[in-house]
């Protein structure tokens, strides 16, 4: 694997920045990974904290409303942001040569941010048509990251849904902007990544320029965020008007990705064993022979894995014919399990998976975006960018026993199952 | 420590000025071959070995105009990777997976189109495979009959989302009943498909002859094409993969309203006739398209998004038709705004047809065009996939590498003229799907029919 030298160190303001150069391509990408998402946003506020991401593109100290997305379109560049469990990121990936560009432009929302009345209003409305189209006007919209974590989990930060409701939306206030903005959006509660065509030592000198006067504050006390796993199997079904046929929602409690990380790995591996192609576990037995379902998949975390802390979660998802009951469906998934459990898989299965695995990495890292943002997200959870690059031997190093006992824990009965009912009178 | 919003957003030394940029580097030149087998198989092979990987596309232009075309094109495409006399579904995905590799297969009205990509360490493996598919699919009957059932049931899943509504819609709308609309079939027709069907549409569509394949990765092209010639030799036919034929002009008209009960929101599908890649005016009116709506900082996601907050995304785009381009227009807002949006959507068709872009609008999308080119190439799989777009137009890794020097040339005045010719609302027709009992205050603005 080609893998870029890094370069790590923390600047006087306690910002961590990542640096991997790499001169492939004359273009660069540049990711802040700030410390906070969804599951520290406070009751009565859900969705605060992907409505204030949209608020970090609405104008700063020295850039107008629009401002920001001009500057980036306009030197070449594209930009996103996104927010997740346990952090939200930006980032930009542009030709070389903006490369100060888009570190000013980071810079300046992250001293000086302008969080106005007005744009607050218009972001909500922004967020209310972005909700309307991925989950209130879709069918399965949601399924399964908004509407699994509630029947999974107990507590407030783990069980919401992180889009957020219209009513905490609309009760939004610049207030809390400013207050969410100094509490989570200090320096050393973020990490600068840039990756690509540059040299460290030029690098070095643009991010002190721009980001070396940002003032230091206080990085946050992160809460626990911990809840024991649930007693027993926990259902749940949600109607769904628009949804033409059932699914179903399996979740399950998995080690903690950052203290257990081979442990973690090794449910990521099952995942890859149980479904991830046509010779896969469930496939063959539920989509091909049995007949019992149209699609079937399993993975670790809501999003992907290696984007949250602990607690994260085990997912089965399948979606079936009205005419079959779901408790064949999940029999048939636990017989499975439990042949797993019961015979470790052999070294041509494991083989499979971590070929593909391997194959998967490179892909991501081929695309600048994805390689700026695992390193990041790896600094910022792991402190260890660098094991981004090691992905693939600790995946090939897991071991078919270690396979058969993360089979035996995904227990029925601590479990939830989620399952989506075309409501009656559905649409066509 | 608790500062107002007001304190957060000042310093003391102020607003700074925006930095320059900086000398950009210009990528390094592609190494490739692009060459005609004696089969009649275009191959375009491309070194870029960034990461130890090869990405596969290939096209295979697949027209019919059999009202069961569609039907038997999509089993088709579900089950090419399920059976040879050398390998069973199971035995296709194991070679595959330990080479790090996968294949798929999709069919719309002009392509069938099998794409993938393995380890650069399994090409051998990722080209025998392919071949292997291509000529000695055998369609095991339980194999056909079990894809069929879940075709059915992924139809139905596909024809709730509101998208797929607006997108059959909007086909309808504007080209009747030709072959190009039938983008899913009916879920009846699926239902009838034998593998005697399937078998005998291999034979007759599935042709190495105009159709191309394209390789991308980290191996050399001289040995990539050596490897095709020797792994496709027995990819063999006569004929020539079949053409769509012309799709008819697009004929301005009212919209049309689509009644969806329910629905809390509205879906814009809006159309017009536009140029293909090869049209000297195209390069212009790829700088008025992402002027419009082509791009974030466009006018068109400035007033309905970021001024207005009517909807979360809004976009115009070029899409390629087989013999040209049509101009599309989507968005989709809450049903109480979809008058409003309507009203600004056509303000800002008439302003781009009358008030063309600045010289700095044109600077903007300019840069942006030659940017976002330069990033959308850099990936392995985004460089095939492009250069699998353009082969099929007949044009090569050529076109793509010239192509930031079209639009360095392109003058604000040929801006103005291609905003003026494609933009101008007249030109445009297209579907609104929404709840149309919460849609009144369309009438009030006219131009639309309800279905």
């Amino acid at each position: 694997m080609t893998v870029s030298e890094l370069h790590r160190y923390t600047l006087s303001n306690g910002l961590r920045v990542v640096l991997a150069p790499d001169s492939t391509s004359p273009v660069v990408g540049v990711s802040v990974h700030y410390d906070v998402g969804f599951r520290s946003e406070p009751e009565g506020r859900t969705g605060f904290a992907h409505l204030f991401e949209h608020l970090m593109f609405q104008g700063s100290e020295s850039l107008e409303k629009l401002a920001h997305f001009r500057h980036i379109q306009s030197s070449g560049g594209t930009f996103n942001g996104s927010t997740h469990p346990d952090y939200t990121d930006y980032f930009e990936v542009l030709p070389s040569a903006a490369l100060e560009r888009a570190l000013f432009l980071e810079a300046d929302r992250m001293r000086a941010p302008k969080l106005t009345e007005e744009n607050l209003r218009n972001q909500i409305d922004v967020v209310k048509e972005e909700i309307r189209l991925n989950v209130l006007n879709r069918p399965y919209g949601g399924f399964p990251w908004i509407l699994l974590p509630p029947v999974l989990f107990q507590t407030f930060p783990n069980a919401h849904n992180g889009y957020g409701g219209f009513e905490d939306l609309e009760q939004a206030t610049v207030a809390d902007c400013a207050a969410f903005f100094d509490t989570y959006y200090a320096p050393s509660n973020a990490v600068l990544t840039v990756a690509g065509d540059f040299t460290v030592a030029a690098a070095q000198e643009l991010i002190e320029k721009h980001f070396g006067d940002v003032p230091s504050r206080p990085r946050p006390e992160r809460p626990s965020f911990a809840e024991p796993p649930p007693a027993g199997e926990i259902r749940s079904d949600h109607e769904d008007r628009l949804a033409p046929l059932p699914a179903v929602a399996l979740g399950y409690r998995i080690p903690d990705p950052i203290d257990e990380l081979d442990a973690y790995i090794n449910y990521l591996v099952l995942a890859g064993v149980l479904a991830d192609g046509d010779g896969s576990r469930l496939q063959q037995r539920l989509v091909y022979g049995d007949q019992l379902v149209t699609d079937v998949g399993a993975g670790c975390g809501l999003f992907g894995p290696f984007e949250a802390r602990d607690p994260d979660t085990f997912t089965i998802t399948a979606m079936y014919s009205p005419e079959v009951d779901v408790d064949t469906i999940l029999a048939a998934i636990d017989e499975e399990i439990d042949k797993l459990a019961s015979t470790p898989p052999d070294a041509e299965e494991l083989a499979k998976v971590t070929a593909r695995w391997a194959a998967t990495l490179h892909k991501e890292h081929d695309r600048l975006v994805s390689r700026t943002l695992a390193l990041g997200a790896f600094e910022l959870l792991y402190g260890d960018p660098a094991l981004v690059y090691s992905l693939p031997e600790r995946i090939s190093a897991i071991t078919p026993d270690a396979v058969s006992a993360a089979a035996k824990s995904l227990r029925a009965d601590s479990r939830a199952v989620l399952t989506i009912s075309p409501a009656p009178g559905a649409a066509e | 420590m608790s500062r107002s919003a007001e304190e957060i957003g000042r310093t003391e030394r102020g607003p700074r000025p925006l930095p320059p940029l900086g000398e950009q580097r210009a990528a390094t030149g592609l190494s490739s071959v692009d060459k005609v087998l004696d089969n009649g198989l275009r191959v375009i092979a491309v070194h870029q070995p960034t990461v130890p990987m090869i990405e596969l596309r290939l096209r295979v232009p697949f027209a019919g105009d059999d009202p069961m075309h569609a039907a038997r094109a999509e089993v088709l495409a579900a089950t090419i990777l399920t059976g040879t006399d050398k390998r069973d579904r199971i035995a296709f995905d194991t070679d595959l997976a330990l080479v790090g590799g996968e294949l798929s297969a999709v069919v719309d009205p002009e392509l069938l189109s099998i794409g993938g990509n393995a380890l650069a360490s399994g090409f051998d493996t990722l080209l025998d495979v392919l071949a292997d598919a291509l000529t000695g699919a055998t369609y095991p009957d339980d194999e056909v009959e079990g894809e069929r059932g879940r075709l059915i049931e992924r139809i139905t899943v596909a024809r709730s989302q509101p998208s797929v509504i607006a997108r059959q819609a909007l086909q309808k709308h504007r080209y009747g009943d030709h072959p190009f609309t039938r983008e899913m079939p009916e879920a009846s027709d699926v239902a009838v498909v034998e593998a005697a069907d399937v078998r005998a549409l291999h034979t007759a569509c599935v042709l190495p002859r105009g159709s191309v394949l394209v390789l991308v990765g980290d191996v050399e092209p001289a040995r990539a094409i050596a490897a095709v010639a020797a792994a496709l030799g027995g990819w063999k036919s006569d004929k020539s993969a079949s053409v769509l034929p012309p799709l008819p002009e697009i004929t301005p008209k009212d919209l049309l309203l689509v009644d969806r009960p329910g629905s809390v929101q509205s879906q814009f599908r809006l159309s017009a006739q536009a140029i293909s890649r090869t049209d000297p005016r195209y390069p212009a009116l790829q700088l008025a398209n992402l002027a419009f709506g082509g791009f974030f900082s466009s006018r068109l996601v400035e007033n309905i998004r970021e001024d207005k907050g009517y909807t979360y995304s809004a976009r115009s785009s070029l899409e390629f038709t087989p013999d040209g381009a049509t101009l599309l227009v989507d968005t989709d807002t809450a049903s109480a705004v979809t008058a409003g949006a309507l009203l600004e959507i056509r303000y800002e068709l008439g302003r781009m047809a009358m008030v063309p872009p600045t010289e700095s609008e044109v600077d903007t999308v300019r840069q942006y065009a030659i940017g976002s080119l330069l990033t959308s190439t850099s990936s392995q799989g985004g460089l095939a996939s492009q250069i699998a777009a353009l082969a099929i137009l007949g044009l090569g890794v050529d076109w793509l590498t010239q192509h930031p020097d079209r639009l360095k040339a392109v003058t604000v005045e040929q801006v103005a003229e291609a905003a003026l010719e494609f933009f101008a609302p007249t030109r445009f027709t297209g579907v609104i799907v929404g709840d149309a009992a919460k849609l009144t205050a369309l009438r009030a603005l006219g131009g639309v029919t309800l279905q």
